[in-house]
């Protein structure tokens, strides 16, 4: 494959550059990193623990705000900087029966098993490829321009709210590929097996958080219910933006079907470097997002744990900077809201159009990346 | 009640269980998994160490001459390898190993040298078929060889804990007087049993090696030790009750070898490709995804045997680890769980 900028060969040598990076980080993997994760768990857990015990006291004003806050913290705990990087085999190597990826279950609606196969495999081997990237959109947005315009694509900031405050359930209903039921290339019954999974482990959700604790607290149960709520909207809200960050803010690229025919192996993570995007921030931002602020680190290495990406984030930045690639980052505000103008933009027919604002933060030596950086 | 109650928890503290948290208070306080916290340390010889267990209360006990997985972390990462307990059955709140350090062998090195009175091992449900018969016959005849003694010595203190008055003869070989191991205990228990004979044999330092004078009268036998010694007793007594370790398979570099699926029953010969390809060519559909070792969803138990990781060249040769097929290829012969 040969790109407008980076030639065959070039491609092959930043696969081996990455590559040596991910082996000498594999390599120095131990103690630290167990200890890491084990301490971040044990946060979580504790913040899991106050939170619901406050709430149980939710009648107090301080209380139900304490509670409310470390319940959301220990949602966002568990979903981000725990569930999502334990599921994608980061801490294997560990063989903790409970840090196993193919085991693990977290505090969300969505199956670990569903999400094993919509995220793990089909996001991160199809990175940014329409048609084949169900990440693009989650099968009811319109996120790209390439994506055909039709008459509901009017309600995309509409549908983009909803999926932000339902995001959870919108994770969990992913792998029911609910546009392809409606365009009838698959049918219900195809997605039944999903279906039934959703449904027992949803329904567990539902009934510890808005039954049974609140139930506990006697009289004090609306106090119980609103602030379960509360936390799994603000985590539900915050996972999108992060999320939505990754790969749509303005700058990052997308794929067709053909570009990626026959890729090889440094082809990967090139298109995994020109479609993911930064987040900078402070440590405890870093470490609530999941280190999914590291997006682009952790689209190169998804399976080494995601507390190294920062530590590995300036020697990939120089490689990007050699090779004279894009390597997109900024602050929150301004990639999300780069995001949100696409969403608005795309609700109707056309292109994306110009970015009102440079939204990457583009090494200044490196020569501009050409508008096709993939084309053959 | 308590499945019910039990039940409940599991969905107040779901989805994580209620041992999640239970181990952050006290890490012997989960009451589905079972471990064991080091309580004394001793070393009998130059080349051992004996550790004083007391397991949880998860801890589901074992029979004398079973073996026990032992899960112990060293350096983040957990390593399990199966002992047979020394102590009597019967007291689940005791167990006691005794590990001899084998050359290479990262877990025994670390038992004997790194761990601590105080420090937390992760336990395995009891398995093995060596154990005596239920009652145990009346005359029994206990062999054992190096570190083979700790199951017959279970399978003694067992018997004689519970009463038994028959002759009971004692065995072990060793290949010199500094690799006996519980002579004292031995000969403390000969004074208190006079059904008890006892004999300590030292191979290399002018004892003879099993012999139908050593075994004395035909009887119900048992012996656990290397091959040879084992092959010596069937010799004199066909349908000995026999156990022998199985030496850790030698990782080559190259990806030859036959590969065994042991769910299947099926085989892979000698061949070329990733341990997916191959498992694939022997008519296997096992699940996978990138093919290219990111997403782990081909990840899969390695039972016996030694791989090799492309990416890292990194060899796993211990029993029961998990390996993700895509990218492994086999060094040497391989049991796979598929």
């Amino acid at each position: 494959m040969e790109t407008a900028m980076l030639t065959e060969t070039q491609i092959e040598e930043l696969g081996q550059e990455l590559d040596a990076l991910r082996n000498r980080v594999v390599a120095d993997l131990g103690e630290r990193d167990a200890k890491y994760i084990r301490n971040v768990i044990k946060t979580q857990r504790g913040l899991e623990i106050v939170g619901r015990a406050l709430l149980e006291f939710g009648w107090l004003p301080p209380a139900w705000l304490g509670g409310t806050a470390a319940l959301s913290l220990s949602k966002i705990l568990d979903n981000m900087e725990i569930g999502h990087n334990v599921m994608h085999g980061q801490y294997d190597w560990m063989r903790d029966p409970a840090l196993d990826s193919k085991r693990f279950e977290w505090d969300t609606a969505c199956p670990g098993d569903q999400w094993r196969h919509s995220h793990n495999y089909m996001h991160h081997t199809h990175t940014n490829v329409l048609g084949k990237d169900r990440d693009i959109g989650y099968g009811i947005l319109r996120m790209s321009e390439d994506q055909p315009w039709r008459r509901r694509d009017l309600g995309n900031p509409l549908y983009a709210l909803l999926l932000a405050l339902f995001f959870q359930w919108g994770v969990a209903l992913h792998d029911l590929e609910i546009d392809r039921i409606e365009s009838g290339e698959i049918t219900w019954a195809d997605k039944r097996d999903i279906l039934r999974a959703t449904w027992h482990k949803g329904r567990r959700q539902v009934l510890k958080d808005y039954a049974l604790f609140p139930l506990l607290a006697g009289p004090g149960a609306p106090f119980v219910l609103s602030g379960n709520l509360t936390a799994n909207l603000i985590r539900n809200v915050w996972a999108f933006m992060i999320i939505f960050c990754g790969h749509f803010p303005e700058g990052t690229h997308e794929f067709s079907e053909e570009e990626v025919e026959n890729e090889t192996r440094g082809a990967w993570y090139l298109r995994q470097m020109l479609g993911s995007a930064n987040l900078t921030g402070g440590r405890l931002f870093h470490i609530l997002s999941g280190n999914l602020s590291h997006q682009i680190e952790h689209h190169l290495f998804p399976d080494i744990p995601a507390h190294r990406y920062g530590e590995i984030a300036t020697e990939v930045r120089q490689v990007c900077s050699r090779y004279g690639l894009p390597y997109n980052t900024g602050p929150l505000h301004r990639q999300f809201g780069s995001v949100v103008r696409k969403i608005v933009r795309l609700a109707l027919p056309g292109g994306a159009g110009r970015p009102t604002e440079p939204a990457t933060d583009r090494d200044p030596a490196a020569p501009e990346p050409a508008p096709e950086l993939m084309a053959a | 009640m308590f499945t019910k109650s039990a039940a409940l928890a599991d969905l107040l503290l779901g989805p994580h269980g209620v041992d999640r948290y239970l181990e952050l208070i006290r890490p012997t306080l989960t009451v589905r998994e079972a471990r064991a916290v080091v309580v004394a340390k001793r070393h009998q010889t130059a080349r051992s160490v004996t550790l004083a267990l007391r397991p949880n209360a998860a801890w589901q006990g074992f029979r004398a001459g079973q073996f026990v997985p032992v899960g112990v972390e060293i350096d983040g990462v957990r390593h399990t390898r199966t002992f047979s307990p020394a102590n009597a059955a019967g007291n689940r709140r005791e167990l006691e190993l005794t590990v001899t350090l084998r050359a290479e062998g990262r877990v025994s090195r670390y038992l004997r040298e790194g761990i601590r009175p105080g420090d937390v091992l992760h336990l395995g449900r009891a398995q093995g078929e060596f154990v005596l018969p239920e009652p145990p016959p009346g005359r029994l005849i206990l062999v054992s060889g190096g570190s083979g003694i700790t199951p017959v010595l279970s399978m003694l203190r067992t018997v004689l804990a519970e009463g038994h008055d028959g002759e009971i003869a004692f065995l072990h070989y060793a290949r010199t007087r500094a690799d006996w191991l519980y002579r004292p205990e031995l000969e403390t228990l000969a004074g208190r049993h006079p059904n008890l004979r006892v004999r300590y044999l030292a191979t290399r330092e002018g004892d003879r090696h099993l012999c139908a004078e050593h075994l004395g009268e035909p009887a119900y036998a048992a012996v656990c030790g290397p091959p040879p010694l084992i092959e010596a007793v069937r010799q004199l007594i066909p349908d000995v009750l026999a156990e022998t370790f199985t030496p850790p398979s030698v990782a080559g570099g190259s990806g030859e070898g036959a590969v065994h699926f042991t769910l299947s029953g099926r085989t892979a010969g000698a061949g070329d490709g990733s341990l997916l390809e191959r498992a694939e060519a022997a008519g296997l559909q096992p699940k996978f995804g990138c093919r290219m070792g990111i997403c782990h969803t081909c990840t899969c138990r390695k039972q016996a045997g030694a791989v090799r990781n492309l990416l890292t060249g990194e060899v796993s040769d211990a029993p029961d680890e998990d390996i993700q097929l895509c990218i492994s290829v086999p060094a040497g012969d391989v049991a796979l769980e598929l």
